[in-house]
């Protein structure tokens, strides 16, 4: 673990407080290391938050880590604190927000919100909704999710304001593979394209799985590359999302892309439950949260980096 | 009988028209989208001064209302328009989420709304948008009367921080409140003094309930008539001083009786002042083509079935 995770850990464990902007300012996730050490810390809060309350979305959640870690420690550029408008930022949307462990797991440790909140995911009184909305004020959402297929439109709106307001900024969302089946989505595609919606990076989460089974039976999703083309987006595919360099590396490549007339689309493969041996390949845990001792193996596979919240 | 003058027939789509024309000059935050319905909405000036204001969407409302979310990141005010029955109905839950919970300050801005929309028949003619509208938590819902009241709602929504629903139609109608007027959002106007009956009327209805409070007169019978432009919020307190003063209301509305302004208005009294309370809407039906007077006429909503509910209401006072 790098000498400055121990340093933010450090400050953490005494402070029991949210930490700073100006501490995670001055932290660049220096290697590969110290960004696994984030990976596995967000798929214990992952396991811990969904087991407490025995309810939420740790399959997708953790497919989609490397994403998580990737976009907001390596990718994104964000200003300290957090408005609504987010001018002069990157702006990131979820899209498919039932996978919000991660996303709150990601936000809290950035230093949205104290990390001791993460026990309160799912229960009365708090700003952690099952799904995630700006309705209870949670710094660091910007819209609320969990009705499939809106974010992309959302995106888009967020993403014309930025060229409205001359803010070269980007905007980032991501979707789930099921999540295409809904209409909405196909309207945005097309949207995008037609109007040259260039701030705009779409990552498809691609792990073929939704709640009742593979999306090759319950609804075949074709050639989604040759869609998105088909509809004039330029797109790449990241062919292990679950390899952080590999996703680092897709997104810089996607970045690069962006301002040259096309919205961009990054098909990402994952596996679902990715992490976890046991939730790996299957929909099982598409909405399934561990017993005690299947808490205990997830965990044993997943040790401590960070410190738990 | 205050006389009002009809300054001459409009439709309160081209009040839209003209409030957007005002705010593309005026306000450099409002941004206008449309779904394939430029001319309908009466926006082609906006455009035309505004072009990089405006997006045209395509038939795709859906895609509109989360675009219109999105742009609100950023600090735009969107006027997203379309048919009343794409800009609810089809589009809720696009609404609901990315809207209404989200606490967007987008402006819903629905024209061909209720019957008189005419020959396009039922498959565009909404009577339940109201309902649909004024049940999504933090939902401001306005109807406005007028060619000149629908350009001041405009305005006076673009200053108010929120999602709103703006309820407009296509016929021309009498043009009658002034043109200075303020919109107070919320406040309901007083049209008439009487006290033997208060007509709460909304949209469309407002002129026919002047009409009817004047043949009324005629008859001995002293109406009250309020204009009541915004739903929701509802001046609760406006209805409740008139009832306590009449005793007995009746509601007309272009739209079912079920979910609109007569539900709010019968909510209101039960919880505060039971009072008798007749009903000047549709009856949980469908339309169908037709010209809009013979619309109105067919389906009960014009000054002949005000006066009817008012005999009615008179007797169970």
């Amino acid at each position: 673990m790098s000498q400055l995770i121990k340093y933010y850990n450090s400050r953490l464990d005494t402070q029991k407080i949210a930490p700073t902007f100006e501490i995670i300012k001055n932290i660049t996730m220096p290697n590969i290391e110290a960004l696994e050490d984030v990976v596995v810390q967000t798929r214990r809060d992952i396991l811990r938050m969904v087991h407490k309350v025995n309810s939420g979305h740790p399959g997708g959640s953790l497919g989609c880590t490397e994403f998580f870690v990737s976009l907001y420690h390596e990718m994104m550029e964000l200003k300290d604190g957090f408005d609504m408008d987010g001018a002069g930022e990157d702006l990131f949307f979820l899209s498919n927000g039932h996978i919000s462990p991660v996303f709150y797991s990601i936000l809290a440790r950035k230093g949205y919100f104290p990390i001791e909140e993460l026990n309160t995911f799912r229960l009365i009184d708090s700003r952690l909704q099952g799904h995630p909305t700006t309705h209870e004020g949670l710094p660091g959402i910007r819209v609320a999710s969990g009705s499939l297929g809106q974010g992309m439109s959302v995106a888009i709106g967020a993403a014309l304001a930025k060229k409205l307001n001359n803010d070269n900024h980007l905007v980032y969302s991501l979707h789930g593979d099921g999540e295409l089946q809904e209409g909405q989505n196909w309207e945005a595609i097309m949207y995008a394209a037609g109007n040259k919606v260039d701030n705009l990076i779409s990552t498809i989460d691609r792990n073929g799985q939704q709640i009742d089974g593979p999306t090759a039976e319950v609804l075949p999703l074709g050639n989604l590359s040759e869609k998105f083309t088909a509809f004039g987006w330029d797109v790449l595919e990241i062919k292990d999302g679950n390899n952080l360099e590999e996703v680092i590396a897709g997104l810089q490549e996607a970045k690069s892309r962006t301002g040259k007339g096309k919205p961009i689309c990054i098909i990402m493969n994952t596996v679902m439950g990715n992490g976890v041996d046991f939730m790996m390949h299957t929909h099982a845990w598409h909405g399934k949260a561990p017993n005690d001792d299947q808490l205990e193996t997830a965990l044993a596979q997943n040790p401590e980096t960070l410190g738990d919240y | 009988m205050k006389k009002y003058i009809d300054q001459g027939k409009n439709d309160t789509r081209s009040g839209y028209g003209a409030g957007m024309t005002e705010l593309g000059r005026s306000n450099p935050n409002v941004v206008a989208l449309c779904a394939d319905l430029v001319g309908s909405l009466k926006i082609e000036t906006f455009i035309a001064e505004n072009p990089e204001r405006f997006f045209q969407i395509g038939i795709a409302e859906a895609n509109m209302m989360g675009i219109a979310a999105g742009l609100t990141i950023g600090g735009k005010i969107p006027f997203a328009s379309t048919f009343a029955n794409f800009a609810t109905g089809r589009v809720y839950d696009q609404i609901r989420q990315s809207i209404a919970y989200s606490g967007k300050n987008v402006k819903i801005c629905a024209s061909h709304a209720g019957i008189t929309l005419g020959e396009d028949g039922a498959t565009h003619q909404i009577l339940e948008d109201i309902g649909l509208m004024k049940m999504l938590p933090g939902m401001t819902v306005i109807n406005p009367c007028d060619y000149n009241q629908t350009k001041a709602a405009t305005l006076a929504i673009a200053d108010y921080e929120g999602p709103v629903y703006l309820r407009f139609g296509r016929p021309k109608v009498a043009n009658f409140t002034p043109a200075d007027q303020k919109f107070e959002i919320g406040k309901a106007l007083l049209l008439n003094e009487g006290t033997d009956v208060t007509i709460i009327a909304t949209g469309h209805l407002v002129w026919q309930a002047l009409i009817a409070a004047e043949n009324l007169e005629n008859k001995g019978i002293s109406a009250e008539v309020i204009n009541i432009h915004t739903i929701k919020p509802l001046d609760e307190e406006a209805v409740l001083k008139s009832v306590k003063k009449t005793g007995c209301v009746v509601s007309a509305e272009e739209h079912n009786y079920l979910g609109g302004l007569g539900e709010s208005i019968a909510r209101t009294l039960a919880t505060q002042h039971p009072a008798p309370q007749e009903f000047v809407a549709t009856q949980d039906t469908f339309g169908e083509s037709g010209t809009p007077d013979q619309l109105m006429d067919k389906y009960g909503l014009n000054n002949k079935a005000i006066e009817e509910a008012v005999l009615r209401v008179l007797k169970r006072k």
